[in-house]
């Protein structure tokens, strides 16, 4: 079942075209990979879809009701869709447990004391639960990060967008961090991750897409994609990572 | 394995030489300021008219005398700097939060909130306070209070919201829009967002420039006295014109730094707790 439907989305910065038309759908439980080098769009596609970002031309629809119409109130589609960013952006004046339960309690309206009990549960299920009191700045970049992944997912998002986010991590903390987001994918979130870590796409992808310079070069298969790019610029792209 | 840490001939040396030059530099700080003091002292002591200033600034007599009278209009100050500053704070954050509004439909409420910080920054206080104390009982309209002490704390309120609100905006705008961008993600209104996310860590950071303008705000609380009423400069002036004698206005000043002294020493203790409550990371 189609979840989301990216329909010829152009996105223009000043004389720079980043993204140049690109159509992607995602099913339910689908798990997508963008990769391609920096400044190929990936990031923008992402904060297009979470309407960080207007798009200038083309549409995006989520259960087939179009987002991008201007008529339509962002925060009511952001309720339904999660995103995770590089640099984490935790709230730093807040405690870990705050931080979880303040979109759950001030936009859906959920009691302190319900909200508090799912963030302790998603805490205790990614090995967290005794930070729950901590400010941000106290935790490693990999507990952090882990954080704002349960933040996210913390108001049960239909969708989760992960922007790079093991790129501001040592290798060491990068590992604990994709087990986060594996153990997402086995639970049957709908995910779309941009990524620089080829490893960790071609084992949890469903699809991979290839980006550069704004356009979807190629998409398929993480087998087919790492093991028989068809397009020249794709297979230039693989073996230099 | 354990590996004890036995120091080595090399640390030992450092350490010593180390302490030879702290022993030196306090020696030398002690030097100079004994230097500096005695030089300013004995400047202020050997000019000629030592004798006629120490008797007309800083009589012992004439301090006590006007001490209770001057304390009392002192009161007066503080009573109008505490009804003041609460004020003087919401309608700050309120005015800073004005002009962060981007809907086309709050256009006159920016548009105004601009021109009330551009002019009342721009006005000194002095006059502000004589256009308000003497030019709203001229209109002699109905139900405006014409107590000068009222006027006068509005005087102050209308040109120190100009500066708070403007304090409050520079804090505002220095929190990273990637803190906004977050916060919005997750669903929140622009409103849940100024209130939960930004504003809380905007007040944090302005908390010295803020407590700057509330030292600052404490002594012009004296500028009422030039509507009237008994406060402490008010006071001062009148012991000073009975006596010819100048010492109760530096009575009066003493009393306002006893006020601003502590609370710089605050600004420096919340400061530092803050520094501390980060873990000294950034």
């Amino acid at each position: 079942m189609t979840l989301l439907t990216i329909d010829g989305v152009w996105k223009r910065y000043g004389e720079h075209d980043v993204l140049k038309g690109v159509d992607l759908t995602v099913d339910t439980h689908e798990v997508v990979c963008l990769i391609g080098a920096s400044g190929s769009g990936k990031s923008t596609l992402l904060r297009c879809v979470n309407l960080l970002e207007t798009v200038d031309d083309g549409a995006i629809l989520l259960d087939d009701v179009e987002i991008t119409d201007v008529r339509t109130d962002p925060d009511d589609v952001r309720k339904r869709i999660g995103i995770v960013f590089q640099a984490y952006n935790l709230f730093p004046h807040m405690t870990v447990l705050d931080n979880i339960t303040l979109a759950p309690r001030k936009v859906h309206g959920v009691g302190r004391a319900q909200a508090e009990e799912q963030a302790r549960e998603l805490l205790t299920r990614f090995g967290l639960e005794t930070k729950a009191r901590d400010y941000p700045d106290r935790l490693s970049g990999g507990q952090q990060q882990r954080v704002a992944i349960i933040r996210a997912i913390a108001t049960q998002p239909r969708l989760l967008l992960l922007d790079e986010v093991t790129s501001a991590l040592d290798p060491t903390l990068v590992n604990e961090v994709l087990g986060v987001i594996r153990e997402l994918k086995e639970s049957g979130m709908t995910m779309i991750l941009a990524t620089h870590e080829m490893g960790f796409a071609r084992d949890i992808a469903d699809t991979v897409c290839f980006l550069a310079d704004g356009v979807l070069l190629e998409r398929g298969h993480p087998d087919q994609i790492f093991g028989a790019p068809q397009h020249p610029r794709t297979r230039e792209f693989l073996s230099r990572t | 394995m354990t590996t004890t840490w036995v120091k080595s001939d090399r640390q030992k040396e450092r350490e010593k030489l180390l302490k030879a030059q702290g022993r030196r530099s306090l020696s030398a700080a002690t030097i100079s300021t004994v230097v500096v003091v005695g030089l300013v002292v004995f400047g202020l002591l050997a000019s000629p008219g030592w004798p006629r200033v120490r008797e007309t600034f800083f009589s012992w007599d004439a301090l006590v005398t006007a001490l209770p009278d001057v304390l009392r209009g002192f009161l007066l100050n503080v009573g109008i700097f505490l009804i003041a500053e609460p004020i003087i704070l919401v309608l700050g954050l309120g005015v800073a939060l004005l002009r962060g509004l981007r809907s086309p439909v709050f256009f006159p409420l920016r548009a105004l909130a601009a021109l009330y910080t551009d002019v009342f920054r721009g006005i000194p206080v002095i006059l502000l306070v004589y256009l308000v104390g003497f030019g709203v009982p001229a209109l002699q309209l109905q139900g405006v209070p014409n107590d000068p002490v009222v006027l006068g704390t509005i005087a102050l309120i209308l040109s120190y919201t100009s500066f708070v609100a403007e304090v409050f905006r520079s804090g505002i705008d220095s929190i990273h829009p990637s803190q906004k961008a977050a916060a919005r993600s997750l669903g929140l209104s622009h409103g849940k967002t100024m209130r939960y996310v930004v504003v809380p860590q905007a007040v944090r950071r302005v908390v010295p420039p803020l407590l700057n303008d509330f030292a600052s705000l404490q002594k012009d609380t004296a500028l009422v006295a030039m509507l009237g009423p008994l406060e402490a400069l008010r006071q001062a002036q009148i012991h000073a014109a009975e006596s010819f004698n100048y010492t109760p206005y530096v009575t009066a000043a003493l009393l306002f730094v006893a006020l601003t002294v502590p609370m710089a020493r605050f600004t420096d203790h919340l400061a530092a707790r803050a520094a501390r409550q980060r873990g000294g990371a950034t």
